[in-house]
């Protein structure tokens, strides 16, 4: 499978996932500068985590109008797979590919910690290699992760599964208590509604090796390639 | 030359953190009578020309997609010619 890794000026874990995709998953794996117009071919996409342009402005709104966003989108609409992490997330719901956006977390403060993440939905291309409930140990380090959207749209995600991570506690409960950043229904990672576009909060490449910590966020890259066998051998 | 000022504000309906805490500093700094505080953003702009209605229109079109988040953000864009410094 074929991967590209977007960077733009101020991503910060470009290099991160790189690793994990091609050490650890021995995937083919290509960086693609902001600039560009072309993602040479790959079957999926990449927004990593960082500041990109400094967070001006807004997290992910200058971002989103850079050259390499119209085929990222145009890739989107085709199904292939595009997957934002942290201000990748941030970028997608600017730029109009993930609903809502993500605000100035609730407490002021940045977080950055690893916790305990619920898997909704086993049954989507990000998380077939987990179980439904799973509780996931997660790093996020984020001060902009607080979900916000409309009452509608917040019923929306639930009732098509689209909400695929919230935040909870050591025994899977969403409290109020374990959501980092105030963000509504606890949501911290979503997909769009046909499935193939996911952004989330915390870091599943720094959660991919186990002398990292955890290795909880491997089995979301590798949903993807069993999702990719499945598709191929079909 | 055009001078152009555009307000950004958290809509009422989103909980502004950062005008809750400014909010509340102002409190306990004495005064009392501040119950409310909305942190946004003022963006000011020069342009060329001094079609004022042209220059408008463009900038709808800038604020709504680029200097706001209709989601979270109401904005208000006022223009005046302004002189050549």
């Amino acid at each position: 499978m074929r991967w590209a890794v977007i960077q733009f000026p101020g991503s910060n874990c470009d290099q991160d996932v790189f690793h994990v995709l091609k050490n650890v998953l021995a995937q083919e794996v290509d960086y693609v500068w902001h600039k560009d117009s072309s993602l040479n071919g790959a079957d999926a996409i990449v927004v990593p985590g960082g500041f990109s342009y400094g967070d001006y402005l807004r997290c992910g709104a200058i971002a989103r109008f850079s050259p390499i966003m119209s085929a990222v989108k145009e890739a989107a609409a085709q199904g292939r797979t595009v997957l934002g992490i942290c201000n990748g997330f941030q970028i997608l719901c600017e730029a109009g590919l993930l609903p809502g956006v993500l605000v100035r977390n609730a407490s002021l403060h940045f977080r950055c910690e690893t916790i305990p993440v619920r898997v909704e939905h086993p049954g989507s291309l990000f998380t077939s290699q987990y179980q439904a409930g799973q509780v996931l140990r997660l790093p996020i380090a984020h001060g902009e992760g607080h979900y916000v959207a409309d009452e509608a749209t917040l019923d929306a995600l639930f009732q098509n599964k689209q909400v695929l991570f919230t935040y909870c506690d050591a025994r899977g409960r969403t409290t109020s208590e374990a959501n980092p950043n105030g963000s509504q229904r606890n949501i911290a990672g979503i997909t769009n509604e046909a499935g193939n576009v996911l952004g989330l909060m915390p870091h599943p490449e720094r959660a991919s090796e186990k002398i990292l910590g955890s290795s909880d966020g491997l089995g979301l890259f590798a949903s993807i390639l069993a999702n990719r066998k499945t598709a191929l051998a079909a | 030359m055009i001078r152009a000022h555009v307000i950004v504000r958290p809509r009422k309906s989103i909980f502004d953190p950062q005008g809750d805490a400014v909010c509340r500093a102002i409190q306990h700094l004495g005064v009392s009578a501040v119950k409310q505080a909305h942190v946004g953003k003022c963006i000011e702009l020069e342009l060329e020309g001094d079609n004022i209605d042209q220059a408008r229109s463009q900038l709808e079109t800038i604020c709504q997609d680029l200097l706001s988040n209709p989601v979270i953000e109401d904005y208000v864009l006022t223009l005046q010619p302004a002189d050549k410094k």
